[in-house]
């Protein structure tokens, strides 16, 4: 797979330490970490060897809550404080859930997300995510004796900003640092075909415990190149659950059900549902409360049957998928099955009839994410070996735009762009003497801001007062490759400017996130400080290990006066940094930031006039008998 | 490299209309994998946004010469002949008239749930759009008549505009 032996800038040419960084799939039904060791990712076990989390938390009274078997064991007696399948409240209000009254639980409606009512007391599903992250976590450290640098993280690829930021808030709490979140179905890719040494153009079919993806993406020479993506974060396993649920009401006649009932029953029905992948028919037997008792049979034509319209409901997406892409069935020269849900014989059917070949199934779906996400974090996290040399592109999954006038969105970033990207557009005022322009930031495909998600507003103030329509706005998208959003506002006469970076404003707020930040160490008091210090020293480190590297590599682009001072300024953070004061460590690092910043730029230079020079880079000979290229290597 | 410098130049192709597809894929990844911020993960503060601002300059380039009609308003652009937006042109009648005809047509069909008429006109459209893409070909790279080659790109923004529609059509159609 490797073809260049690049020592890029920023990375180190000689070896270094390892350092710890894990994937962790953090799923509707289950959750996993994974790590590359020598090489090689593996899941990381629980002391009884098990690689699988089940994603189920369960409250106490005594304010104590258990993660995993333990709580799931619980989950029939005590359905109200066993919060499973949290995944789907992330990011999201009452009125966004399904199937709301057949769940156990107690919602409480607040702005922006909403809470559960446990025994020890209101969650907010972010608070219930790091729970379970933080046993993920120490899993982690357990296992690889340290610290860790940072997680890559997956969530299903048609997430939108407000469960993503949830998502990261979860992990922020869990005292997890994110080097990534990164899309689930791009992550199996990745397993996949790094594994396969895969070229050519991939489907991955992602049907998960309470979410749907597809994404269409394009393997070449290790780079992995997402061309569309589409899906339903409301729709999964736990539906096909439901419909079994339904049907068992039906066909046994049943009553209303109390709360223990209804629990026990949807736990037969997925275990109805994992029985048939395997066997032709399913015997459903149980008693409920009231004595009364159930005795069924679910054949796989019934389940077939009553659960048509959900695999038909993963279809549609993956035809705007693959139009999106500009392409079609003949083009996918594979279709990867990933999540518990694709075990569902219909499904499978279902997929291999509309690509018309067999799905691939040689990697555990439930781990393949886990995998390629932690080969991620620790491409991330600067372990990059040689041979590593591969690179993901990936797109946002959901246009981003701005509410015009009578209530209209214009799109100013479509969906399926690759990231990074920026786009701008001009706007202008539509009365006589208007000062402040009011800016709502959205994401959606539909035409009404009432349909679409509402991501932030601030206003440009200070607009110099004009004939209306003679002001002209320039509105500045920035989309990292992070997929994180900032917006800009500037008036282009006056030079009037606003700006933010764009924090859903329905999930948590900074503050919320700090209060539950310093519930969760209560316990360790007056640490605070010394962690900013801890973390501002490696960041030195960081800095210092990536200008010696540049510096090994390409010292000859600096004039020797140039040189002078950045080696003086080298020396002065190292020392800065081996003294315990935070300040002088962030000054001695502006310091040798601001005396590289035209190295920097030297650097990334020479490094694209390199992109054509083709063929080995770190042969430096190389590069003046191929000034000119016609090919692409 | 100028980081301003064109998008054809970024990518060291000639700004021509016919392309040499593969080859613009290939410079383009190769490119992205120099600077794509993945890349600089362990760098400073300065080198992180070089990163950024080349991958973003990088993809806005791409993305601008892959697709025909995006390439062919970007080559008038560079000859100073902007086409203007979508919503202010004045086009000929007879056009007007044809694109009201096939978007009835799609109305129509779509009403009607008729998917098979729906992939007749998709296909006829498609065929229709690949001869004007050749005419826009010849206007720009052999005669070089930009006049000319500003209107069919208006044109073609139309009717690119129509094949979405018909897109979108067929989708709801089968949902």
């Amino acid at each position: 797979m490797a073809l260049l032996q690049i020592a890029e800038p920023g990375e180190s040419a000689a070896p270094h330490e390892h350092r710890l960084a894990v994937g962790i799939d953090l799923g509707t039904t289950n959750s996993l970490v994974a790590t590359v060791r020598s090489g090689l990712a593996v899941v990381l076990r629980d002391e009884l060897g098990r690689p699988l989390l089940p994603s189920v938390v369960r409250y106490r009274s005594d304010g104590h809550s258990e993660v995993g078997y333990e709580a799931q064991a619980q989950q029939a007696l005590d359905p109200r404080n066993t919060i499973a399948s949290v995944k789907r409240f992330m990011g999201r209000g009452i009125a966004d859930i399904a199937n709301r009254e057949a769940m156990p639980y107690v919602f409480e409606d607040s702005p922006g997300m909403l809470r559960l009512h446990t025994a020890a007391g209101l969650k907010s599903p972010v608070e219930v995510s790091a729970d379970i992250l933080r046993v993920l976590r120490l899993r982690a450290e357990a296992a690889l004796g340290g610290a860790l640098v940072g997680a890559v993280i997956t969530v299903p690829a048609y997430f939108d900003e407000a469960q993503r930021q949830a998502t990261k808030d979860a992990a922020k709490l869990a005292g997890l640092p994110v080097l990534r979140l990164l899309n689930e179905p791009t992550a199996a890719a990745i397993a996949y075909g790094l594994d396969n040494a895969a070229e050519g153009v991939y489907a991955v079919y992602d049907l998960g415990g309470g979410t749907f993806d597809i994404s269409i993406l394009r393997l070449s020479r290790g780079i992995f190149e997402v061309l569309a993506t589409g899906g339903d974060s409301a729709l999964g396993g736990d539906d096909f659950d439901h419909r079994i649920f339904c049907w068992i009401i039906e066909a046994a006649d049943l009553k209303p059900l109390s709360v223990e009932d209804a629990s026990m029953l949807l736990a037969r029905a997925r275990e109805a549902k994992e029985y048939l992948t395997v066997h032709g028919a399913a015997p459903i037997a149980a008693r409920l409360t009231s004595g009364e008792r159930v005795d069924l049979q679910l054949t796989t034509e019934i389940f077939a049957a009553i659960s048509q319209t959900l695999v038909a409901k993963t279809i549609q997406p993956v035809k705007k998928a693959l139009r999106d892409a500009g392409l079609s069935v003949s083009d996918v020269k594979g279709v990867v099955m990933v999540g518990g849900a694709t075990r569902m014989p219909q499904v499978q059917r279902a997929v291999g009839e509309f690509f018309r070949q067999d799905p691939l199934n040689n990697l555990d779906p439930d781990k393949v994410v886990a995998i390629g996400a932690a080969t991620q974090a620790n491409l991330l996290a600067g372990n990059r070996a040689a041979g590593d040399d591969w690179l993901l592109l990936d797109v946002i999954p959901l246009s981003l735009g701005l509410e015009t006038m009578g209530g209209l969105v214009e799109k100013i970033i479509p969906r399926n762009s690759t990231i990074p990207t920026a786009r701008a557009q001009e706007f202008t005022t539509f009365r006589d003497g208007q000062t402040a322009l009011a800016i709502h930031v959205v994401q959606g495909e539909r035409e009404l801001v009432s349909d679409c998600r509402s991501l932030a507003r601030f206003e440009l103030r200070g607009i110099p007062p004009m004939v209306a329509g003679s002001a002209r706005i320039r509105v500045a998208f920035q989309v990292d490759a992070d997929g994180l959003l900032a917006v800009t506002a500037r008036e282009q006469a006056s030079g009037v400017e606003a700006s933010i970076v764009v924090k859903p404003s329905y999930g948590l707020s900074d503050d919320e996130i700090a209060g539950m930040l310093k519930d969760s160490m209560a316990h360790v008091k007056g640490d605070a400080q010394l962690r900013a210090l801890k973390e501002s020293q490696v960041d030195a480190q960081r800095l210092l290990e990536a200008v010696r590297a540049a510096l090994a590599v390409d010292r000859e682009l600096l004039a020797s006066d140039e040189l002078a001072r950045v080696e003086d300024d080298i020396v002065k953070l190292e020392n800065a940094a081996l003294a315990d004061n935070r300040r002088q460590i962030m000054l001695a690092m502006d310091d040798l930031e601001a005396d590289t910043k035209d190295f920097a730029a030297r650097r990334m230079d020479k490094s694209i006039r390199r992109a054509f020079a083709g063929r080995n880079i770190n042969d430096l000979d190389v590069e003046s008998t191929t000034s000119k290229t016609g090919e692409t290597a | 490299m100028d980081f301003n410098t064109d998008h054809f130049s970024l990518f060291e192709l000639p700004a021509r209309f016919r392309l040499d597809a593969p080859l613009l894929d290939g410079r383009y990844l190769e490119m992205q994998s120099r600077v794509h911020p993945d890349r600089f993960t362990g760098a400073g503060d300065a080198e992180r946004r070089l990163s950024l601002q080349w991958a973003t300059r990088v993809n806005e380039a791409y993305q601008t010469l892959k697709k025909p009609l995006s390439r062919a308003r970007y080559l008038l652009h560079l000859a100073d002949h902007d086409v203007g937006s979508e919503n202010n042109v004045l086009m000929p009648n007879d056009f007007l008239v044809e694109q009201m005809e096939w978007r009835e047509a799609v109305a129509e069909a779509r009403t009607a749930g008729e998917h098979h008429e729906l992939e007749h006109l998709h296909h006829r459209l498609q065929h229709d759009i690949g001869k004007r893409y050749e005419e826009l070909a010849a206007l720009l790279d052999d005669a070089h008549d930009l006049e000319q080659a500003a209107d069919r790109v208006r044109r073609l923004m139309f009717i690119e505009k129509l094949l979405v529609e018909l897109d979108e059509a067929m989708i709801a159609c089968e949902e």
